[in-house]
């Protein structure tokens, strides 16, 4: 019996009686991260680290009795089973799963990214026999500028903006993704504007603890000029929408690693796109996987076939693994965040879909 | 060898290549243009106007090789290599993401306008110390090992041009080279110099616009001296723009005055009797210069094709000197006659008599005219041929008699713009129109034709006389306003093409693709079957048409419903069915169906429409029979 079984509701663990990000309802969930793709509404009891706890509670309306948080390397044991969460650095809170017993281990690395970009917590290199890891982009086209670079390019195109005297619109999500951006942006602009989808999860980490750059909710009853030249941070959802009309005029710029790809950002129809991911690059994908030393790699969401290809060439036993995580078979990033942003976002949901 | 360094000529076009390719406003684009215009070298200058207005030059190098290069230097392998190129859907910039990082900083830079900095010299500005960046310090001088040199833009695409007749191994160190020195943005652009097939969204009349503006020309003068047989290699940016010219003066078109397509009901365009109206003929839209004692032929891609066309030349010693002729070039088959039945004005006038004898005996009865009536007052003195058989002709590099037999190619005029070598563009129509007849009769041979008008009282008559479009083989028609000069470009007002309804035919969707830059990682290309007893047969490929949201909608239903994968085709369940559009239909052995479809699109999703609705090969077969002459 392997350790750690894939079934049509999610990786389960027979001996320890419990699913890792399952996508139907189970007795005994462990999540790895808050992204609705990963972590579902319905399941009798969640572990998670104790960041993705207050995420988890306002996001899936479970009770704070249902959710065990842990910290980072705490142990907790399932029936002889020894689970432990170490960080992924995909976005706070979010978690690798350690799975022990008698002396096999599995590792389920849910989303991550190798570069520390601050508040994610640095992704730890776990050694083990079986590693189970995404490849959203998974292909050696995907290979990130360093976070400082990036986000110098984010800061110029904010200030030409400004001189133009224009709005910045970051389309970013709204977990992850719009608080990493924070630190950029706080040093070039006066006020950081966020849709209500942002601001209700800001609300939330800050309310628990995270110490994040102030940030302004977009009100309806805020008049124009206030967002002459100023940055505002809104999901995907909300682009082409008539919310984005009172902010001109604006430039929209994409943050996605998707943007990596000129192609993408003339469909998205961005005056720019920032290729600035929470997703491991092709380096970073190869580079975690060496350092778990597996001798079996299961491949997940994303270019799942094409790095379980590679990997195998390279000598590393691979396969690949149908997930219901990730937005279709391509790997999208978790758009699913977005949709939900709408019904959080309130009276700024002027967009019914993306 | 000689040694390239890098570049701020290289880097300047960069960056205005990359903003051209995602600025979404045209005004962000002009104003590209134009401080690239204003900032620029000369040289390098002359070698963008021409790049952008179609003068690329010749491929030096295999684009097979590239991709073996760049294998080479990644240690990649071939299939991970497609499989990402299939993703990106550009060679060039598949293998700019590829290749190891240059001295220029980490990978590509972000792309978009902000890419101006390109990745040199970060500076992150950092707020409060604990907010996460790590501070300049970590990249500071990423472009450190950069060299300072200054080779421009000229001097790459001079070496390029002149590696033609070198040994692979020259080729492969100049571009191993350039690789080393350039960053990823710089990269792609060398690499589109290279391979072409640039997809960027700029129009001639963009930089005309743009060069009018920093230079301060006259758009239309500007247009006119960008156009035609110059060299960017020999051609000075001041030369260019200057009254005398270069060499090629004596073959130097006008730029041609493009018409929009009427959307709405010709009622519009208020009084019939301002219009001209004559049939949209389905050739090539071209010029005919007689300079010098010379004939060169011009085709609206602005190509020089005097030597595809030798039977024009037998109109060399007619035409008199100094005349510019505006029309279509076009496979003419048999009926085309000289002399007193090509005379256009008789059968005007014929057309006159008679309606003017319908209106007599019908003086109290409303209006009808029937298409049947219009069929004999329209009766055609030429047969155009379908725009396939004009294919035949073009792609050829040897022309032989055969071919001149099986397809003769003639010239349906309907414009003149030079006369007497003084431009007449400034006249009315109906002047040039009226020298043009003259001309073209004077030559009077079966080739040369003119474009007959369109006698017509009112709109609705006009309208029923369209319907005949198809069977004349004309694609509909263009109105004239009869006062209006000859301008340049495309520009609303005075000329209007009015198109027939294309021909349709409802098919199911089996195969499907990736698309290629805006659509790459998009599965947007597919092809269609039609029904054939039980079986499915493809007859065309299609792609456009649909929305931005439509394609997610088939992009996520291609991935969810593939039933095999060759390469970057997936064949999927035939389930989805579109309203397939067109303009014509010919009869083909290449494709299995049987025929081949002229501009054929999605004219609309029938979601209301099952696979067992579809149309069938019989009911194309049906359509060859009565369009594909």
């Amino acid at each position: 019996m392997p350790l750690i079984e894939f079934t049509d509701k999610g990786l389960y663990c027979p001996q320890g009686g419990f699913y890792i990000d399952p996508w139907r309802p189970v007795a005994k969930a462990v999540i790895t991260h808050a992204h609705s793709d990963h972590a579902r509404a319905g399941s009798e009891a969640y572990l998670c680290h104790r960041l993705t706890m207050p995420l988890l509670l306002w996001r899936l309306g479970v009770t704070a009795e249902a959710v065990q948080a842990v910290e980072w390397g705490e142990p907790v044991f399932m029936n002889g089973v020894r689970v432990s969460l170490h960080p992924a650095g995909h976005i706070i809170g979010s978690s690798q799963v350690r799975v022990e017993y008698q002396g096999e281990v599995w590792v389920v690395s849910g989303d991550y990214k190798t570069e520390d970009d601050g508040i994610s917590g640095a992704f730890e290199p776990l050694q083990c026999q079986v590693f189970v890891t995404e490849s959203t982009f998974g292909l050696p086209i995907y290979e990130w500028k360093p976070q400082p670079v990036i986000f110098s390019n984010i800061q110029d195109w904010v200030i030409e903006n400004k001189e133009r005297g224009k709005a910045s619109v970051l389309i970013a999500y709204s977990l992850g993704k719009a608080q990493r951006l924070l630190s950029c942006l706080e040093p070039v602009t006066e006020k950081i504007y966020v849709h209500g989808a942002a601001w209700n999860i800001h609300q939330v980490l800050v309310n628990s603890g995270v110490v994040l750059p102030a940030v302004e909710r977009v009100m309806p009853e805020m008049p124009r000029e206030l967002f002459k030249g100023q940055v505002v941070i809104a999901p995907s959802s909300a682009e082409g929408s008539p919310w984005m009309r009172r902010f001109q005029p604006f430039a929209v710029g994409v943050c996605s690693g998707w943007m990596q790809v000129r192609g993408n950002v003339r469909r998205r129809n961005a005056d720019a796109g920032f290729a600035l991911s929470d997703h491991a690059d092709w380096k970073g994908l190869l580079g975690a996987i060496e350092a778990t030393g597996a001798e079996k790699v299961f491949v997940t969401h994303g270019f799942q076939a094409t790095l379980a290809r590679y990997l195998n060439e390279r000598g590393i036993a691979a396969a690949e693994v149908k997930t219901a995580y990730g937005e279709d078979e391509e790997g999208g990033e978790p758009e699913g965040v977005a949709v939900e942003d709408q019904a959080a976002g309130g009276e700024d949901a002027d967009r019914g879909e993306d | 060898m000689e040694k390239i360094e890098n570049t701020g000529g290289m880097r300047r076009f960069a960056t205005l290549a990359v903003k051209l390719g995602t600025s979404t406003k045209t005004n962000d684009r002009l104003e590209a243009l134009e401080k690239y215009f204003s900032e620029a070298d000369d040289a390098d200058k002359v070698w963008v106007i021409a790049l952008f207005s179609g003068r690329r030059p010749k491929r030096t190098v295999n684009t097979s090789l590239l991709w073996e290069w760049c294998r080479e230097l990644t240690g990649l392998p071939g299939w991970l290599f497609e499989e990402s190129y299939h993703t990106v859907g550009d060679l060039a910039e598949t293998i700019a993401l590829l290749l190891p990082e240059g001295p220029g900083g980490a990978g590509m830079g972000a792309t978009g306008r902000e890419s101006s900095t390109g990745g040199q010299g970060v500076k992150v500005r950092t707020g409060r110390p604990d907010a996460g960046a790590e501070g300049p310090g970590a990249v500071d001088g990423a472009g450190a090992g950069r060299s300072e040199g200054s080779r421009s833009l000229t001097d790459y695409l001079l070496r390029l041009a002149g590696l033609g007749k070198e040994e692979e191994s020259s080729k492969k160190a100049f571009v191993l080279e350039c690789w080393a020195t350039m960053n990823s943005e710089e990269r792609f652009i060398f690499n589109k110099l290279i391979t072409g097939g640039w997809r960027i969204g700029i129009s001639q009349k963009m930089v005309v616009n743009a060069l009018a503006r920093s230079a301060r020309v006259d758009a239309a003068i500007i247009a006119h001296r960008i156009t035609g047989d110059w060299d960017p290699a020999t051609t000075t940016f001041s030369a260019l723009l200057s009254e005398e010219g270069g060499g090629g003066e004596l073959s130097k078109p006008y730029p041609f005055y493009l018409a929009y397509a009427l959307e709405e009901e010709p009622a519009v365009l208020g009084n019939p009797a301002e219009w001209q109206a004559e049939w949209k003929w389905d050739g090539i839209r071209g010029e005919l210069i007689r300079r010098g004692g010379e004939l060169f032929v011009w085709s609206r891609g602005e190509e020089l094709m005097t030597e595809k066309f030798p039977e024009y030349q037998a109109w060399r010693e007619r035409l008199p000197e100094g005349v510019v002729l505006d029309g279509e070039i076009i496979g003419l088959g048999q009926g085309g006659q000289p002399g007193e039945d090509a005379d256009d004005d008789s059968r005007a006038g014929g057309y006159a008599a008679n309606s003017d004898r319908e209106e007599d005996a019908r003086a109290s009865e409303p209006r009808r005219v029937s298409v049947v009536g219009e069929r004999d007052s329209n009766r055609l003195d030429f047969v155009p041929l379908p725009f396939a058989a004009l294919q035949t002709r073009i792609g050829r590099k040897n022309i032989t008699k055969k071919n001149l037999q099986e397809v003769p190619v003639g010239f349906i005029a309907y414009d003149l713009l030079e006369y007497e070598g003084q431009d007449w563009r400034n006249r009315s129509l109906t002047d040039r129109r009226a020298q043009l007849e003259a001309i073209v009769r004077s030559v009077n041979h079966p080739l040369l034709q003119l474009s007959p008008i369109i006698p017509f009282d009112n709109w609705e008559q006009l309208a029923t006389i369209r319907q005949l479009s198809r069977e004349l083989g004309s694609e509909g028609i263009m109105l004239k306003r009869k006062s209006a000069v000859y301008q340049v470009g495309r520009k609303r007002g005075d000329w209007w093409k009015w198109k027939i309804d294309p021909l349709v035919i409802d098919a199911v969707m089996i195969y499907a693709q990736k698309g290629h830059g805006r659509r790459s990682n998009l599965y947007t290309d597919y092809t269609f079957a039609v029904r054939s007893g039980d079986q499915l047969v493809t007859f065309t490929k299609a792609y456009s048409g649909l929305t931005d949201k439509e394609l997610a909608e088939v992009d996520a239903f291609v991935k969810k419903n593939s039933l095999e994968k060759f390469g970057p085709v997936r064949t999927v369940r035939p389930e989805l069915v579109f309203e397939i559009a067109f303009e014509g239909i010919a009869a083909s052995a290449r494709h299995k169906s049987g025929v081949a479809l002229r501009f054929p699109r999605i004219n609309r999703w029938r979601k209301d429409k099952t696979p067992a609705e579809i149309d069938t090969l019989e009911d194309l077969k049906r359509m060859l029979a009565v369009y594909g002459k």
